[in-house]
């Protein structure tokens, strides 16, 4: 008897995780469904205030070229010193302090990232671009893509290792060609959820990519990105501007799913190895 | 050290072939750990040594030493003399890469690299800048390895696909393909069904003509049956440590039917270990 309440118990519990998600995803398609018109939604910029018509292809490029910079920056850094700590420094000192580093990074809050691009990139160079929204967000990308690299490289059994050491070839030889193909696909995964989690971050973008209602795609400028769009318009007293940040959202929903789905795709394949 | 000169004078076993490797005095420390006792051994060429004893003895530990895979642990530390052809592995100006070319290795567990089984012989001879006609040297190196016929229509199928014996002459293959002196087998058939591990051993008895072989095993009947020179390694302990060291080694028939020693005489005949 108690057997079946506690699974029951669990079984409630578990589905009322379920609810917040689906509860977005219907809220947003519902309101976000109508206002998308195709194809003005994706091309048009926006309309004065008060008007309707328009959309905000600006800030779909505007999100994808702040992503694109971000990751250019964590990619290589991240996934550099997660081999690193993985395969050269493991067990060292300098290994133990980068791993604490990023987790702390981890529960760093994201508008925080956004104040430290503002003080190194934007104060320096004396006003908002793409650039420094893309250094924020990588900021906020680094230790995911660390954390979940790592991973992936020491799951790669410790066999494979020997037997690439034991044909003769060197350290640098078994990490490229035989430790990071094997553990590729979790290491995909990684980077597209790092890209996923940073897409919806409008904190870190206010002070540094800001915002532009004009087509921009000059990363040295301020530019208009999806997250920041939805915040703006949503607090304009127009139905018009609110109806925009419905469909922007949905977007947005769309493409983080779209992120995820990659992600899980890619780590499918990872049955390389058992 | 009357037991060393002892030991020395037993493995002359082999005295009309030439060794290849020469240990002298080894002695193997993990950190202040103390896990192989001052060894003496010769491995003679083109003949197969097969190390048994209990679990602990540091058998493995030694085979480890001979291609310097203990390098990448790091408390490893090692002292005495092993010398390859004359060559003392273990000196400074020695590269460990070009010694593990050399010297080949079969682990435990099968583990084909996740690539094609192309791929995977292709890998070894590549990295180490063999020349000649690549595919040739996958179909000789597949065909030593008794394994090119069960392989030959899908060698672009991934080396993980198929079954674990193949997997276990794949990385044979893979071993060979290099071109290596000796190959060292590390209880190649543990994970093995009895009709593979028979496989195996026939391809241990072929080898043996182009490589000196030395095989760890825990199977009494699998050294009995492939090797020509066998040593027992056994286990002491030591400050409460257990600390591993060579008992006795000599020709295999005489391990296993007239042994000196008579923690041999018991662990040959299954009475402990």
């Amino acid at each position: 008897m108690l057997s079946i309440i506690l699974t029951s118990l669990t079984f409630i519990f578990t589905t009322a995780i379920l609810i917040p998600l689906f509860m977005v995803v219907i809220n947003v398609s519902a309101k976000g469904v109508n206002q998308l018109k195709f194809p003005d939604t994706f091309t048009q910029l926006p309309p004065p205030p008060g008007l309707t018509e328009g959309g905000f292809g600006h800030a779909i490029i505007g999100t994808l070229i702040t992503l694109a910079i971000a990751s250019s920056i964590a990619v290589p850094f991240g996934i550099l010193s997660a081999i690193y700590l993985a395969e050269f420094g493991r067990g060292s000192k300098i290994a133990y302090l980068v791993k604490f580093s990023a987790n702390v990074l981890t529960g760093v809050p994201a508008i925080l990232c956004g104040l430290f691009a503002y003080s190194v990139v934007v104060m320096p160079m004396g006003g908002f671009s793409a650039f420094s929204g893309g250094v924020a967000l990588a900021v906020l990308m680094l230790p995911i893509i660390v954390r979940a690299t790592e991973e992936a490289l020491l799951l790669v059994p410790n066999e494979m290792r020997q037997a690439a050491i034991g044909v003769g070839s060197t350290r640098f030889q078994m990490v490229i060609s035989i430790i990071i193909p094997a553990a590729l696909p979790a290491i995909i995964t990684g980077v597209v959820l790092a890209l996923a989690r940073a897409a919806g971050e409008a904190a870190p973008l206010l002070f540094t990519a800001f915002n532009n209602n004009f087509w921009a795609t000059d990363p040295m400028q301020p530019i208009a990105t999806l997250p920041v769009l939805i915040y703006f318009f949503s607090i304009i007293p127009y139905k018009a501007s609110q109806d925009l940040a419905w469909a922007a959202a949905m977007v947005l929903v769309a493409i983080v799913l779209i992120f995820s789905i990659v992600a899980r795709l890619a780590g499918k394949q990872k049955a390389f190895y058992s | 050290m009357t037991v060393n000169n002892e030991l020395i004078n037993q493995s002359q076993a082999f005295s009309d072939s030439t060794s290849v490797i020469d240990v002298e005095d080894w002695n193997v420390y993990y950190g202040d750990f103390h896990a192989l006792k001052s060894i003496f051994l010769k491995v003679p060429k083109n003949k197969v040594t097969a190390f048994i004893g209990p679990s602990g003895c540091g058998k493995s530990t030694l085979l480890r030493c001979f291609n310097r895979l203990n390098d990448l642990i790091p408390s490893f530390r090692a002292t005495g003399r092993m010398t390859y052809h004359g060559q003392d592995l273990y000196s400074s100006n020695v590269d460990a890469v070009q010694v593990r070319r050399r010297i080949g290795m079969v682990f435990q567990k099968p583990n084909p690299f996740p690539k094609s089984i192309y791929d995977n012989i292709a890998y070894g001879v590549r990295v180490n800048g063999i020349k000649g006609d690549m595919d040739e040297i996958v179909e000789q190196s597949l065909r030593r390895a008794a394994l090119w016929d069960e392989v030959k229509d899908k060698l672009k199928q991934n080396g993980t696909a198929i079954s674990g014996g193949q997997q276990q002459r794949l990385c044979i293959a893979r071993a060979i393909a290099v071109q290596p002196d000796v190959v060292l087998m590390d209880e190649p058939c543990a994970s093995l069904d009895p009709i593979s591990t028979l496989k195996i051993e026939e391809l241990i008895h072929q080898l043996k003509e182009n490589y000196t072989i030395v095989i760890v095993t825990h199977n009494m009947q699998q050294a009995s049956r492939v090797a020509d020179l066998t040593a027992f390694f056994n286990v002491r302990v030591v400050d409460d440590k257990r600390q591993g060291y060579l008992a006795e080694v000599d020709r295999t028939e005489i391990i296993f039917q007239n042994p000196k020693e008579e923690a041999t005489q018991q662990y040959v005949s299954g009475r402990f270990g």
